[in-house]
């Protein structure tokens, strides 16, 4: 008795999850009514309906409810690569502002490079940018290291920012985007998942990869992206 | 001769013609406008983000930080700029009435900034201000239980009317006029803001609570639209 039924539920599962359907929700809305459903993130219950609790993308996975946010502040998550601004040098590291609610903080002791404890504002100091990976996310804020390959202190360039949540339309499937976007341009991108984005390249490049990026983000969820990209970067040459 | 007919042809529920849109402020986490006919208020959310003075922190919870103000040329006589009495209380009462649907236990410690301005006035500036800022709060992804809507319904002479305008506000005749600025919620029709300027009898107040929830269900309908894309403008 009970292998059949979860055989199909099984079956319900992989039905539902084959065309999984996204709808723009508001909070307060009323995403899906009936007893088989299970809030997910952002949603909860009242009697029989899952409500949203957060405006965004309601996607209905089997039998639980989520939404996908599309705006908001980043939020800081173990293992996210980030770009920061210096805000502050203490006696033992850097408070670092990576967006978000709290200022992150990067010990001396999560750098890799020699530096003098005496004068540490001479690796960076108020107003440079970094590249690091948060490490450890705690309550009031989370923890930056410096011990990874490609991370450091990034040197000229501009820093610019955009919707966390749009990064990944930024980067495309497997970075065919933004490399679209490096090799039409000659600059050197890089993306922190935190939605601050350093370019470094000569004048003209750089400009037209802060345009070309303000241009994904701001029409990331129409179709045909990467046309209009190619579009956009091949007509003003 | 009573208030047989209001002073701009509306019927006595019908609201003016709306305005709204959100994504207006391109930096600001989450924007919106809002207008009730010629009443024209926009709103910006920034945050959450770290609180400075520290002092003003609550270790327990975010605050909303909410700020009302009327730009100098909204209204006929240029206003002064900057803060006033008036913008402070209601800069205040906005941020509780919106204070009461949002999760603010997410991220203590922080602050979430509401800009309310308004760019053209014509009575029920408080209400376009926080049906805006409500909007601008959903679309900065801010995460909150539902939507609140505001509408003013007032008592011109002896009639019950929705969505007050600054002529009637200046009826002085029969009983003359009263204005009620309600805020309500809008899965649960619970009140997180009332002010009333005026005199009121108890049973006629009742009534007025009335034509509030049938009023801040037609604006919950708009702010709904608006943030779903559309951009909706009655006014032509």
């Amino acid at each position: 008795m009970t292998t059949e039924i979860t055989e199909e539920k099984i079956e319900e599962d992989t039905e539902t999850e084959s065309k999984k359907e996204r709808k723009l929700v508001i909070p307060g809305e009323t995403i899906v009514s009936g007893e088989d459903y299970l809030p997910g993130d952002f949603t909860r219950k009242e009697g029989k309906d899952v409500i949203a609790s957060r405006y965004g993308l309601a996607e209905v996975s089997g039998r639980v409810v989520k939404i996908i946010p599309i705006s908001g502040v980043f939020e800081p998550r173990r293992g996210n690569t980030v770009i920061g601004r210096v805000e502050d040098v203490t006696f033992n590291g850097w408070l670092i502002n990576i967006g978000g609610p709290y200022t992150s903080f990067l010990p001396l002791a999560e750098c890799p490079r020699f530096i003098n404890r005496n004068d540490i504002a001479e690796f960076a100091t108020i107003g440079d940018v970094l590249s690091a990976k948060i490490w450890n996310v705690k309550k009031g804020g989370a923890d930056l290291t410096l011990k990874s390959r490609g991370l450091g202190k990034l040197e000229g360039g501009r820093l610019i920012r955009i919707n966390p949540h749009k990064v990944p339309r930024v980067i495309g499937k497997e970075g065919s985007m933004i490399n679209l976007i490096k090799d039409a341009t000659k600059t050197e991108i890089t993306v922190g998942q935190n939605g601050y984005i350093w370019l470094k390249g000569d004048i003209e490049g750089e400009e037209k990869a802060e345009s070309t990026i303000k241009l994904i983000a701001e029409e990331s969820s129409t179709s045909g992206l990467t046309e209009k990209v190619e579009n956009f970067l091949g007509g003003k040459k | 001769m009573s208030y047989t007919k209001r002073l701009d042809k509306r019927k006595f529920d019908e609201l003016r013609p709306i305005q709204a849109e959100v994504g207006i402020i391109p930096n600001a986490d989450g924007s919106a406008l809002f207008a009730f006919g010629k009443t024209v208020a926009i709103a910006a959310v920034y945050g959450p983000k770290p609180l400075h003075p520290a002092h003003m922190q609550d270790p327990e919870r975010g605050i909303i930080r909410c700020n009302y103000n009327m730009l100098p040329f909204s209204v006929t006589e240029r206003a002064k700029p900057g803060p006033n009495r008036r913008s402070k209380e209601i800069g205040m009462v906005a941020g509780n009435a919106l204070a009461a649907v949002v999760d603010l236990t997410r991220f203590p410690g922080t602050v979430i900034d509401v800009e309310i301005m308004i760019l053209q006035a014509n009575a029920s500036t408080r209400c376009a201000g926080i049906n805006a800022a409500a909007m601008a709060l959903a679309h900065a992804g801010v995460v909150m239980k539902e939507m609140v809507s505001s509408v003013s319904i007032g008592k011109i002479d002896d009639k019950i009317v929705a969505d007050i305008t600054k002529e009637e506000e200046d009826y002085h005749e029969g009983e003359g006029p009263t204005d009620i600025p309600f805020t309500m919620t809008s899965r649960t029709k619970q009140i997180t803001h009332l002010q009333l300027d005026g005199k009121i009898q108890t049973h006629r107040f009742k009534e007025a609570m009335e034509a509030a929830k049938v009023a801040c269900d037609k604006v919950y309908e708009y702010q709904l639209r608006a943030l779903k894309g559309e951009k909706i403008n009655e006014n032509k």
